[in-house]
């Protein structure tokens, strides 16, 4: 049997996701995300050295459309990455594991991550 | 690294279509995987038209009136078919579950059936499930104590309280509906043990009549072994018997941080 091994069976391509798979998918994305938002930061640092002009340019991007679109995104990610990395520590402690509590638990770190994003970018 | 593509010779070709010949009214369309070993071409996806007005309303009643009226050679494990013996475990409608348990009304539109996810195919609905059985063996699912010659002299006592802990780890038919369900488990199937193990890990850990505690968690505190769940939750949420996996790996983690002096 074992050396006459047959197909793999599907598993990604047809597994129906789930909202506790989704957000611990997202949580991996954001993390990845986050390291290369960082990056913006150096970059905005670096620009910063260089002087002015660059300085300058720099700012205009980021103020334009795709500049926005990036920094608030990047601050949902970040925030994201927070509250569901606090939902992953309630976890460790042992506690949170039921799918009504995950899932309740889940709506919240969405909502918040939300919420919060769109206050930083209001004040 | 992961492959998240199926290799050439497991990719699903689109396969026969079997028309009702009975002139049923209620028809509904039933789309399932097929791998026959003997040809060695590639799995394809037959679709049936199954008259539901004579036909029971769980999805393994569908399968079980397939094979005997519509097509013989469709392959498939079951026994039980009231959800004790975990033999008909599948994906279904694109989540883990048992054929005899799952209620085809509950699902829209077509039904899709598929084998349990990421195992090698014997046939059509049957995985091979050996690396499972290994990983449940490695754990040493058996009391053990130390005293040998009292075992079956005497009970050996347990309190209400310690019986409790019990209370939905017993329960686990071992149908693997949770570790095949699991993306870190087709990922690292190989090394991490997977919730379906690791709940069982986690059941003999616990009882309080067995005397090996510390060298059951040893065993299992490992990077790979252990700590590749993630909270994912597909485990729990695909539990047939409404088990909670991803509940019993959390304890074990948490176990081992209070244990960490005996380690």
């Amino acid at each position: 049997m074992e050396n006459n091994s047959g197909p793999l069976s599907p598993h990604i391509q047809i597994y129906k996701w789930q909202f506790s798979s989704l957000l611990s998918i997202t949580h991996r994305i954001t993390g990845v995300i986050n390291v290369t938002g960082f990056f913006l930061i150096v970059l905005w640092i670096l620009f910063l050295s260089l002087g002015p002009e660059y300085y300058n340019f720099y700012q205009k991007f980021l103020r334009t459309f795709v500049g926005k679109f990036i920094l608030v995104g990047f601050t949902w990610s970040f925030v994201y990455h927070m509250f569901n990395g606090i939902r992953h520590l309630v976890w460790d402690l042992g506690y949170g594991y039921e799918i009504k509590t995950a899932n309740l638990s889940g709506i919240i770190v969405l909502f918040l991550s939300i919420l919060t994003t769109f206050f930083i970018w209001i004040i | 690294m992961v492959q998240f593509a199926l290799p050439k010779d497991s990719k699903v070709i689109e396969g026969k279509f079997f028309k009702d010949k009975t002139n049923g009214k209620n028809l509904r369309k039933v789309k399932i995987y097929r791998w026959d070993p003997e040809t060695k071409q590639n799995p394809r996806l037959d679709t049936y038209e199954v008259n539901m007005d004579e036909c029971g309303p769980m999805v393994l009643d569908v399968l079980i009136k397939i094979k005997n009226e519509i097509d013989t050679t469709l392959t498939f494990r079951r026994s039980c078919r009231e959800g004790v013996c975990g033999s008909c475990a599948m994906n279904i409608d694109g989540v883990n579950g048992l054929a005899c348990t799952k209620s085809a009304l509950d699902i829209k539109d077509e039904i899709k059936v598929y084998p349990l996810p990421h195992m090698p195919v014997i046939k059509d609905l049957v995985p091979n499930l050996n690396q499972l059985y290994k990983q449940y063996q490695s754990i040493e699912p058996w009391l053990q104590v130390e005293k040998k010659s009292e075992v079956g002299d005497k009970e050996i006592y347990q309190s209400k309280q310690d019986r409790e802990k019990l209370d939905g780890l017993y329960e686990c038919i071992m149908c693997a509906c949770c570790s095949t369900s699991c993306p870190s488990y087709w990922w690292n199937g190989e090394k991490y043990l997977g919730p379906a193990v690791l709940l069982q890990a986690y059941r003999w850990i616990i009882d309080s009549r067995d005397e090996e505690r510390v060298k059951r968690l040893k065993k299992v505190a490992d990077e790979l072994k252990l700590f590749r769940c993630h909270t994912i939750m597909n485990c729990t949420n695909s539990c047939p018997k409404g088990l909670n996996p991803a509940k019993a790996i959390g304890s074990i983690k948490k176990m081992l941080v209070q244990h960490s002096k005996d380690l």
